[in-house]
C-alpha cells in the first residue's frame, strides 16, 4: 500500500529515482514526456483518455501495472540468488537401463561432460535447463539446495536460474558493446552499473585473443570476441548461478581461463565439451555412453599434471594457426615436434 | 474439450510450437485438432497433416481477418467437440498487430521469436499483453544477454504471463508448455464468452472496396494523423 501511494503520489521524477525501470514502462506506452514535477496521478488528468485507451488503460489502471511491472522485475531479482548446489540424480539410459549415478555440484564447481557425438550430452544440459523432475525422457531429477522443486516453483525460476551459452548463439541486437553492457546491467538492476560494465568489458577483452574497443557494434564482432563478451557478461552481469555450456571450441577465446572465471563469480558451470583442456580443467567429469550418464570421473593430480603438456601441444597448433594466418609459410615441422 | 488460442507474428514459430505440444500431449493418450486462420494463403496445413493433427484452414480474404476469426471461432469449438478432441488449439497470426484472438475464460498463448528484435514485444500489443503464456522461441541462437532484454521487454508488456523459452525444432522447453495446457479450462460453447481486447473501430469505405484515394472517397470512421 505504501509503495502504492509513492508511486502515485509523489513527483514523476522521484518516482523515476526509486525506481528506473518506470521510465522504460513509460516510454513504452508513449508517455515519456509526462512533466516530472507531477504526480503520476496529476500527470496523467493531462494526457486524453482515447491515448490511454489505445493501449486498454486508464488513469486508474495504469499506476496499477506500472506496480505490478516493478515487482514482478524485483520478484525477478530476488529469486536468483541462493543456488549452493545441484544435485542430479541418474534416470534411465537410451536402452532403458538405470544410471547408477548422484552428482552434486557445489558452487564454484566446473563439471565438464564427454562422449562421443550424438550420445546424449545436450539431452542432459536440456534436463538441467529445465530442473527435470523426472519428467523428462530420461527420468533424471534435478534437484537444488537438496530439494525437490514443485511445478511452481520450476515454472518460478525457470529462466531465471539457468544462462546458457552455445556455438551457436549470436548477437542480433543493433548496439555498441558499451550501450549493450549497460541495458543489460540496468534491467538486472545491477548496483555500480558503470565499475560492473567496465569490469566486463575489460574480461571480456582479456579473454577475446583479438582486442576490440566499447564503441564496437556487437553484430559486428568476431565469433571469438562475441564468446569472450558472452561469456563475461554470464559472469558478472548476468544473476543466474547456473551456466551451462555447448561446445565452446576454437573459437580464438581463452577457453579455460574463461571457465575459470565463471567459477570464480562463484557460478556452478556444467560444459559439454570434446576439448581435452576443458575437459580436464574441470573438477569432474560425466561420461556420456548411450544417452545415459556411465560414470563420473574425478580430475586426477595425474590428469592435472598432463594439463601442461596437453596445453604446450595446444599452443603449437594455435602457434601454426597463426603463422598461416600471417601468410608464413609452414615447414618447420621437425622443430616443432623436438619442442615438444 | 479444452481449448487453447495461439498467437503470433507471422514466422514466429507457432505452428511449430503447437505440433511439438500436441506430440506431448499424445503422450498421455489425449487427442488434439488444430485451425489455423491466416489472410490469403498458408502452408502450415501440410506440417499439420504430416503430423496427424487434423486440421481445419481458414482463409478471411478480403475481411479484416480479426472478424474473420471473432464470427468463426465457435463453430470451430463445435468442429473440435464433434471430433472429440481433448485440445483444440486455434492459431493466427496478429495480422495488424493491434488485435488479439485471445478470450476471456480461454487459455491464452502468445508466440514471439527472439530474433525479431528488442523491441518487438512492445510493438505487437494487444496480442502479447492479454496473453497468461508467452512462448519465446529461437533462444538458443541469441545471446543469454539478449534473452535476458527481451525477457524484460515482455515482462514489461505483460508482467503477469508465464514465459516459457521452446525450440521449435528440439521441442526443449515444450513440456513445460503442456503442464501449463493441462490446467486450461473446459469449453462447450463460446456463447456469451468475450473477447480480452476489442476488434478495430474502423468501418469505412475502404472496407467495402474502394481504392482511390482523396478526400472525395473517404467515408465512415476515419483517423487523421497529426503533423508537429
Amino acid at each position: 500500500m505504501e509503495q502504492e501511494e509513492f508511486i502515485k503520489k509523489s513527483s514523476i521524477l522521484e518516482v523515476k529515482k526509486q525506481y528506473p525501470q518506470a521510465q522504460d514502462f513509460l516510454e513504452n506506452i508513449g508517455l515519456q514526456n509526462l512533466p516530472e514535477d507531477l504526480s503520476l496521478d496529476e500527470a496523467l488528468l493531462t494526457v486524453p483518455e482515447d491515448d490511454l485507451a489505445q493501449f486498454d488503460l486508464t488513469r486508474k489502471s495504469l499506476p496499477e501495472q506500472l506496480i505490478e511491472f516493478i515487482n514482478t522485475i524485483r520478484k525477478i531479482k530476488g529469486t536468483c540468488t541462493q543456488v549452493k548446489n545441484l544435485t542430479i540424480i541418474g534416470g534411465e539410459n537410451k536402452n532403458r537401463q538405470k544410471e547408477k549415478i548422484t552428482l552434486t555440484v557445489k558452487a564454484g564447481e566446473i563439471i565438464s561432460i564427454v562422449g562421443p557425438t550424438g550420445s546424449g550430452k545436450s539431452c542432459l544440459l536440456a534436463d538441467v535447463e529445465c530442473l527435470a523432475q523426472g519428467d523428462t525422457p530420461s527420468k533424471r531429477c534435478i534437484m537444488i539446495n537438496g530439494g525437490r522443486l514443485s511445478d511452481e516453483e520450476r515454472f518460478n525460476l525457470g529462466n531465471r536460474l539457468v544462462a546458457q551459452l552455445s556455438q551457436n548463439m549470436n548477437f542480433v541486437m543493433d548496439v555498441s558493446v558499451a550501450d549493450f553492457l549497460s541495458m543489460h546491467a540496468k534491467i538486472r538492476l545491477v548496483k555500480d552499473e558503470q565499475a560492473v560494465v567496465k569490469k566486463c568489458f575489460d574480461t571480456a577483452n582479456k579473454l577475446a585473443g583479438e582486442k576490440f574497443s566499447d564503441d564496437t557494434k556487437v553484430t559486428q564482432l568476431s565469433g571469438g570476441q562475441s564468446r569472450a563478451l558472452m561469456i563475461a557478461d554470464a559472469a558478472y552481469i548476468s544473476s543466474s548461478p547456473i551456466v551451462l555450456i555447448d561446445e565452446i571450441e576454437n573459437a580464438g577465446v581463452d577457453r579455460q581461463e574463461a571457465i575459470k572465471c565463471l567459477a570464480r563469480s562463484e557460478k556452478i558451470v556444467i560444459l559439454s565439451t570434446h576439448d581435452p583442456l576443458l575437459a580436464l580443467g574441470a573438477d569432474k567429469r560425466i561420461v556420456i555412453k548411450n544417452g545415459g550418464m556411465d560414470k563420473i570421473i574425478t580430475t586426477t593430480d595425474t590428469e592435472k599434471k598432463c594439463r601442461n603438456t596437453i596445453k604446450h601441444l595446444d599452443d603449437t597448433l594455435l602457434d601454426i594457426r597463426n603463422r598461416l594466418r600471417r601468410g608464413e609459410l609452414i615447414e618447420n615441422i621437425d622443430e616443432l615436434r623436438n619442442n615438444i | 474439450m479444452k481449448l487453447v488460442t495461439v498467437s503470433g507474428p507471422p514466422s514466429s514459430g507457432k505452428t511449430a510450437v503447437i505440433l511439438q505440444l500436441i506430440e506431448r500431449l499424445k503422450q498421455d493418450e489425449s487427442t488434439a485438432g488444430a485451425v489455423k486462420f491466416d489472410c490469403l494463403t498458408t502452408f502450415d496445413k501440410a506440417a499439420y497433416v504430416s503430423s496427424d493433427v487434423p486440421v481445419q484452414i481458414g482463409l478471411s480474404g478480403k475481411f479484416c481477418p480479426d472478424h474473420f476469426y471473432i464470427s468463426n471461432i465457435e463453430k470451430c469449438v463445435q468442429w473440435g467437440i464433434k471430433n472429440k478432441f481433448d485440445y483444440l488449439f486455434t492459431e493466427s497470426a496478429g495480422l495488424c498487430n493491434r488485435c488479439s484472438p485471445h478470450v476471456q475464460g480461454v487459455l491464452a498463448i502468445c508466440v514471439i521469436d527472439s530474433l525479431a528484435g528488442v523491441h518487438t514485444p512492445r510493438k505487437i500489443g494487444p496480442m502479447l499483453k492479454y496473453a497468461d503464456i508467452i512462448v519465446i522461441t529461437k533462444g538458443d541462437i541469441v545471446s543469454q544477454a539478449e534473452r535476458e532484454v527481451f525477457m524484460f521487454n515482455v515482462l514489461q508488456a505483460n508482467a503477469k504471463a508465464h514465459v516459457i523459452f521452446i525450440n521449435g525444432i528440439t521441442g526443449q522447453g515444450a513440456f513445460m508448455l503442456r503442464k501449463h495446457v493441462q490446467t486450461a479450462r473446459e469449453v462447450v460453447s463460446l456463447q456469451d464468452y468475450r473477447l480480452r481486447f476489442t476488434t478495430p473501430a474502423a468501418v469505412c469505405s475502404y472496407c467495402t472496396g474502394e481504392t482511390h484515394i482523396g478526400d472525395n472517397y473517404q467515408m465512415g470512421m476515419m483517423k487523421t494523423m497529426e503533423f508537429r
